[in-house]
């Protein structure tokens, strides 16, 4: 018995090193790719904003916006390696390979989700290793820091795996990126604080779960934020929680994957 | 002993459309089965629920005993299957797909000879390193077979394994997949080259939509049509008597059906008398297309 739960852990394992390779192979497009993006907003938003703007009292504007780009582009790394590696599956028709072998669904789930969440580290970390070359970046709780990047991309890579057991063609994948990814990601707070805000849109942001991520990011850093960073574990470990039963579910009854 | 595959009276509906209708089949160990039946007979959707790539609507299904939804590890451990498509991973070259597909069942390191093994049988040993993309589609096919059999599988499902393979892979793959077979691994081979079946295969199920309409040894199928046929090509035409024995007329040649061997010299002795010349004659065996055509057509 003992034997036999071994060979189901190594057949899990064994995908997650299938899938942290597949990105790997690919690093130029899965992790240089977004550190350039990033850097490039960092060069242009801190060259036009630097000295006119000021979050928080003694953060400049380039130290502010740094946390919440590596979250960002973290989040959205997370997001892209489950999904595009299981849309991908679906669509070449070699997902079949998976689901052939005696890997639980639980054993598929952490597999994606471990490599989404070191694809979505290690696109953070490259970008802060650029960022302080120029910026002297505090480090006020790296705890914090480490939760909130660990939470926010489990919560994006489980997120992607629903995507893409649900989307059956790369249209529908684009479209999940586009409109659910990009627009809750752009208004989370990554290049503003929401005290800057309407009183309503500072409402509207608080339904927003990227919102907490970041700014329980940015709190590791500074130790300031918008709202207490309390508030905003619970609200990304609530979320965390929840889309992992849903995703759980959806691979325990075969929901789209088998007929 | 336990059999291979015992399938009890599956059912298999998307929604209106009833893809089974009650199929109930054992194959048993050792045994080297084919799976007949023309386009939307139900062969894939089987193979489907046999792989736990589909869930019956009703009925039961197991592989070496083990019950394919309650214990699907253990079935799935016990299955290996050749896909119909030629499907692959373009990121990862012949032999990190075998290793990985063996990983999938929980085996290690020390599999890895038994994976050499695999692509040095399948002659894909100059390929071993190459991406699976750079692959033509007769060694696509090989390494799909290599893959199935990574984990060394007992039961071995092949969904038209030579489908737009050339000649000569063929031979190789079957060579390999009859000494699998006499090694005493059950194989299951769906296939639309009859002739592959009849001479393969101990026996037989044919499907014609969703149901099975035969099942049977080969020998025991090629028995059931009676008889030979009489190919002929004549000098003139073919007397009137003897139109009522003609089954098919081809590029000036005429193919009688004959009841039995003796029938051949009334034939002659008819064709002498209305002074008509054979130019070319063929006796021919009834084959599993024969079978086929009248079991299922």
């Amino acid at each position: 018995m003992a034997g036999l739960l071994s060979q189901n852990w190594r057949g899990a394992w064994t995908l997650f090193r299938k899938e942290l390779l597949r990105f790997w192979r690919v690093s130029f497009q899965t992790v240089a790719a977004p550190v350039m993006t990033a850097v490039l907003y960092l060069l242009v938003f801190s060259h036009v904003l630097e000295g006119r703007v000021q979050v928080y009292p003694g953060v400049g504007y380039t130290s502010f916006l740094i946390p919440g780009l590596i979250m960002m582009s973290l989040l959205q790394n997370a997001f892209a390696n489950s999904s595009s590696s299981l849309i991908q599956s679906k669509v070449m028709g070699n997902l079949i390979f998976v689901l052939l072998t005696p890997i639980s669904y639980l054993g598929f789930y952490l597999a994606f989700l471990a490599a989404a969440i070191i694809r979505g580290l290690v696109v953070g970390l490259g970008i802060y290793l650029v960022a302080i070359i120029f910026v002297d970046l505090p480090l006020e709780h790296p705890w914090w820091i480490l939760a909130f990047a660990l939470l926010g991309s489990g919560l994006l890579g489980t997120f992607g795996i629903i995507a893409g057991i649900w989307a059956e063609k790369f249209d529908q994948m684009a479209a999940f990126q586009n409109f659910v990814i990009m627009p809750l990601s752009f208004l989370s707070g990554v290049f503003y604080s929401i005290h800057s805000l309407p009183p309503f849109w500072q409402q509207v942001s608080h339904l927003n779960p990227f919102f907490y991520m970041i700014d329980g990011f940015r709190y590791g850093f500074f130790g300031t934020g918008d709202i207490s960073p309390f508030i905003s574990l619970g609200v990304v470990a609530g979320c965390f929680f929840a889309l992992s039963l849903i995703t759980l579910q959806m691979l325990k009854s075969g929901y789209r994957l088998r007929g | 002993m336990i059999p291979a595959i015992n399938i009890q009276q599956i059912h298999k509906r998307f929604g209106e459309l009833h893809a089974l209708k009650g199929i109930d089949l054992t194959i048993e160990q050792g045994e080297f089965f084919a799976l007949l039946g023309p386009n939307g007979a139900g062969k894939s959707t089987l193979i489907n629920l046999l792989a736990g790539l589909s869930r019956p609507t009703s009925g039961r299904l197991q592989v070496m005993g083990f019950d394919v939804n309650a214990q699907y590890a253990e079935a799935r451990r016990a299955l290996g299957v050749v896909p119909q498509e030629l499907v692959f991973d373009p990121f990862f070259n012949v032999r990190e797909m075998l290793r990985f597909q063996a990983g999938y069942f929980g085996h290690g390191r020390s599999n890895d000879a038994w994976v050499d093994e695999i692509i040095e049988s399948l002659g894909l040993a100059d390929k071993a390193h190459t991406n699976m993309r750079r692959l033509s589609g007769g060694m696509k096919r090989r390494a799909l077979i290599g893959q199935a059999l990574a984990h060394k599988p007992p039961v071995i499902v092949l969904d038209e394994p030579t489908a737009g393979v050339d000649v000569e892979l063929r031979q190789t793959m079957w060579e390999f997949i009859r000494r699998l077979n006499q090694e005493g691994h059950t194989i299951i081979l769906t296939t639309h080259y009859l002739e592959e079946a009849e001479t393969l295969c101990s026996r037989i199920a044919m499907m014609k939509q969703g149901q099975i309409v035969a099942l049977d040894s080969t020998q025991n199928l090629l028995n059931r049509v009676p008889g030979k046929r009489l190919r002929l090509k004549l000098a003139g035409m073919l007397p009137d008597v003897l139109r009522p024995l003609l089954r098919e007329e081809q590029d000036g040649q005429q193919v009688l059906a004959l009841a039995d061997i003796a029938q051949l010299e009334s034939i002659l002795a008819t064709l002498r008398a209305a002074n008509v010349a054979v130019e070319d004659m063929q006796l021919i065996e009834a084959d599993l297309e024969d079978v086929f055509v009248e079991l299922v057509s």
